[in-house]
């Protein structure tokens, strides 16, 4: 059948199962907006580009499908670049459709050009300029088996307006694309057999649970080794979720924020099985002493990762269902009580500092807020954050016993990718109870896509956890700076206001009582509501571990905690004076 | 672990941007070349690179899996330590006239060079051989007066009758 070339993207699209785009108009991509009319995909018309490219991100997070966004030409293309870096980082699969100016004009300089393939090179999985309308069909065709194929991640196709323009043969047919050719990563028998080895001599065994898992649908495979082998679970940020938290044999996050004891078992234990995790420098600290008496199993579809930070003993590199389904029958079956008691040791210390101990002071802190919204939602609700002290705070707890559960910008740490992410996590997840918890800095990078939501009258809940600072930052600043606080005392508007202003529900809170009050009230609310709380503004997020040093350097909650510089929120930290919104 | 010189032999697709796929994979990842050569191979869509690098054994395996991991391309081998061939080529334009010419030529013999191009007050001289065998004759060149020189960069292969088969490429399928 006939079909011009941007009626080809859609039909595309649609074939690949595509019933949701994530774009913005414009020049070079006017022909595929004028044909995206005659096809039943849903267009969202986000605010600002890197919005749409964090909402396809949002969506193949929540989905485990490919997200796509759409943009123009120019500036378009670049206000991708945002989006795609962080979807690459976190291996997220997201198809970007680009206009590009007509082929006869590249190289020209002319209006609305940007070398977009150029400057996503390092920051795709692969990209495309496409200038003939024969090549449309395969080309993204070939761009959705990229990005979902492996270890997922994003795909750029740059499709000239006069390819776009031109009339062409279209025919489908069903079989699978074939993308490469190289030899397919495969375990082998030794391989397999010296790790089994390893499981089973181990005396003080930790699994590191990583987005791989979540990635690879695998956590049914990873119980199930949990549960014959009796090795505890410490998990990455990113795999939050991919082993249930309640589990008895989660210890939480490992790394910079995770647990104390999850950090010293780390230090102690004697092996290491590493599954879909890279051992990023926010888990490892330094890394030379980094478990240092520990033998380390690598589980990882990404050859390129191995031994890449951490030095393993062996690697298994392939699908993490299949690597873990192999190993599961072929270990023995075991306990680790003394371990466990060791850990249950390291463990009680860190109870005792922990906030939710401390006796209520009538302060609202954001880790309260957090473990409030977790207890009221039945740890049920899908977590959106962005990136910062919230964020650590959402991951310590909050705690996620389902897969795709937490979506959360880890690798790229991308301040204004919650609430972009959230609807895109919207209209992969229609009935799921979403929730955003954002800072107030990270909230004003993208809150324009607020007026997004309100046009497609989609609910997501947005906390913003609201300090009055960069909040992330002046905690350095305190520990490391000497309380410079350079450039993060942040002035913003009323949140309540705001929010009201584009027809959106909206409370503060200021006191830890009426936390539950709030959250009901955003819960009935037909649409979108937001919650400005305002909390401590100089609370830190502990424990940490300096950049780069040893994981059991930690800085620990002091105890009894300080209270200097606790109190009131400072009022002057508010462009507006609270009006009658209130 | 100490590092060594490595060399790679890359496929590729010959296809606009590819080789700057590989050399942006190498400035991103902060990898050093030491030479780098592309070229056609007896295969229609499919170039060769050769590729030297400085690299411990750890690294030497990443190289070729970040190189695996770029789209294009199709096959990388390690050849460092398999039985090979490595040439390179060098132009070199040396000061000469009548009262040294002799001696230079003599030189060039020596190495196998050959004399491309003779003017009154220059000989340019072409090598070819390993980059010791060209270094040894630079050097030799220098008191002379070195006015101009190029090298194309490594190229190897390795020995043998064992065929460097690369199955089923696309290109191939789509060609057929």
């Amino acid at each position: 059948m006939k079909r011009t070339g941007a009626q080809v993207i859609w039909e595309v699209l649609a074939r690949e199962g595509v019933d949701t785009v994530f774009g913005y108009p414009g020049g070079a991509i006017m022909p595929a907006y004028d044909a995206l009319l005659g096809y039943g995909i849903h267009h969202v018309l986000v605010r600002h580009e890197q919005g749409a490219a964090h909402m396809a991100d949002g969506y193949a997070r929540a989905s485990g499908k490919v997200g796509v966004c759409v943009a123009t030409s120019g500036p378009g293309a670049t206000n991708l670049v945002t989006g795609i870096a962080t979807a690459m980082l976190d291996s997220s699969p997201i198809v970007c459709i680009t206009g590009q100016v007509p082929a006869s004009l590249i190289g020209t300089d002319a209006f609305q050009e940007t070398d977009i393939t150029g400057v996503t090179l390092p920051i795709t999985k692969h990209n495309y300029l496409v200038t003939r309308a024969e090549e449309i069909a395969p080309t993204i065709r070939e761009a959705f088996a990229i990005a979902r194929s492996g270890r997922p991640g994003p795909v750029l196709v740059d499709i000239t307006k006069d390819a776009q323009q031109k009339t062409v043969d279209f025919a489908w047919d069903d079989e699978p694309v074939r993308i490469s050719q190289r030899p397919e990563a495969r375990v082998t028998s030794t391989d397999l057999a010296r790790a089994v080895e390893l499981i089973d001599a181990a005396k003080r065994p930790l699994i590191l649970a990583g987005n791989g898992v979540i990635k690879a649908r695998a956590s049914e495979q990873l119980i199930d080794l949990v549960k014959k082998t009796g090795v505890p679970v410490a998990s990455t940020l990113l795999g939050l979720g991919g082993f249930p938290a309640t589990h008895p044999m989660s210890l939480g996050m490992m790394g910079m924020h995770g647990e104390a004891w999850v950090n010293a078992a780390i230090q102690e234990a004697d092996l290491l099985v590493a599954v879909g995790m890279r051992f990023d420098d926010r888990v490892t600290g330094n890394l030379r002493t980094y478990a240092v008496d520990a033998k380390k199993i690598h589980l990882e579809i990404d050859p390129s990762e191995i031994n890449k930070n951490v030095k393993v003993d062996v690697a298994l590199v392939g699908d993490l269902r299949a690597s873990l389904a192999a190993i599961v029958p072929r270990v023995a079956e075991s306990a680790h009580d003394e371990w466990l008691e060791r850990i249950k040791e390291l463990k009680g210390d860190a109870a005792v500092r922990d906030i939710q101990s401390l006796p209520h002071d009538g302060h609202l802190y954001a880790a309260h807020v957090i473990h409030d919204l977790w207890r009221l939602t039945e740890g049920k609700a899908l977590l959106v954050t962005d990136v910062g002290q919230h964020q650590m705070w959402a991951a310590q707890y909050y705690k996620h016993d389902r897969a795709r559960s937490l979506i959360t910008s880890g690798g790229l740490g991308t301040m204004g990718f919650a609430l972009p992410a959230a609807i895109g996590a919207r209209f992969a997840r229609p009935k799921d109870e979403i929730w955003v918890v954002v800072g107030d800095g990270g909230f004003q990078m993208t809150a324009c896509e607020l007026s997004t939501l309100a046009q497609e009258e989609k609910k997501v809940n947005v906390a913003i956890i609201n300090n009055g600072y960069l909040g992330m930052v002046r905690q350095w600043q305190e520990m490391f700076y000497d309380r410079r606080y350079s450039a993060t005392p942040l002035k913003s508007p009323d949140f309540v206001m705001l929010a009201k202003a584009h027809g959106l529900d909206a409370v503060r809170v200021e006191k830890r009582e009426d936390i539950a009050d709030a959250v009901a009230f955003a819960r009935v609310c037909k649409g979108t509501c937001v919650i400005d709380f305002r909390v401590e503004q100089e609370d830190s997020v502990y424990p940490m571990v300096p950049a780069g040093a040893d994981l059991r350097e930690m800085i620990r909650r002091p105890h009894p905690p300080r209270r200097e510089g606790a109190g009131a929120w400072k009022q002057k930290n508010v462009l507006m004076e609270d009006g009658e919104s209130e | 672990m100490s590092t060594t010189m490595r060399t790679f032999i890359a496929y590729v697709d010959d296809r606009p941007g590819v080789l700057n796929r590989v050399v942006s994979l190498f400035r991103r990842r902060a990898y050093n070349i030491e030479s780098l050569t592309v070229g056609r191979t007896d295969r229609d869509g499919i170039s060769r690179i050769t590729l030297v690098m400085e690299a411990d054994d750890d690294a030497a395996l990443r190289i070729a899996a970040n190189l695996y991991k770029l789209v294009n391309v199709i096959r990388v081998e390690d050849i460092t330590h398999a039985a090979k061939l490595s040439r390179d080529l060098a132009l070199v334009k040396v000061r000469a006239d009548q009262t040294n010419r002799a001696h230079v030529l003599q030189i060039a013999e020596v190495f196998r060079a050959r004399v491309v191009d003779v003017a009154p007050s220059a000989l340019m001289i072409e090598i070819t051989g390993t980059q010791e065998k060209i270094d040894g004759l630079v050097e030799v060149l220098r008191p002379f007066g070195i006015l101009e020189m190029v090298r194309t960069g490594a190229i190897a292969m390795t020995r043998g009758a064992e065929e460097r088969e690369l199955p089923a490429l696309i290109n191939d399928e789509a060609a057929a």
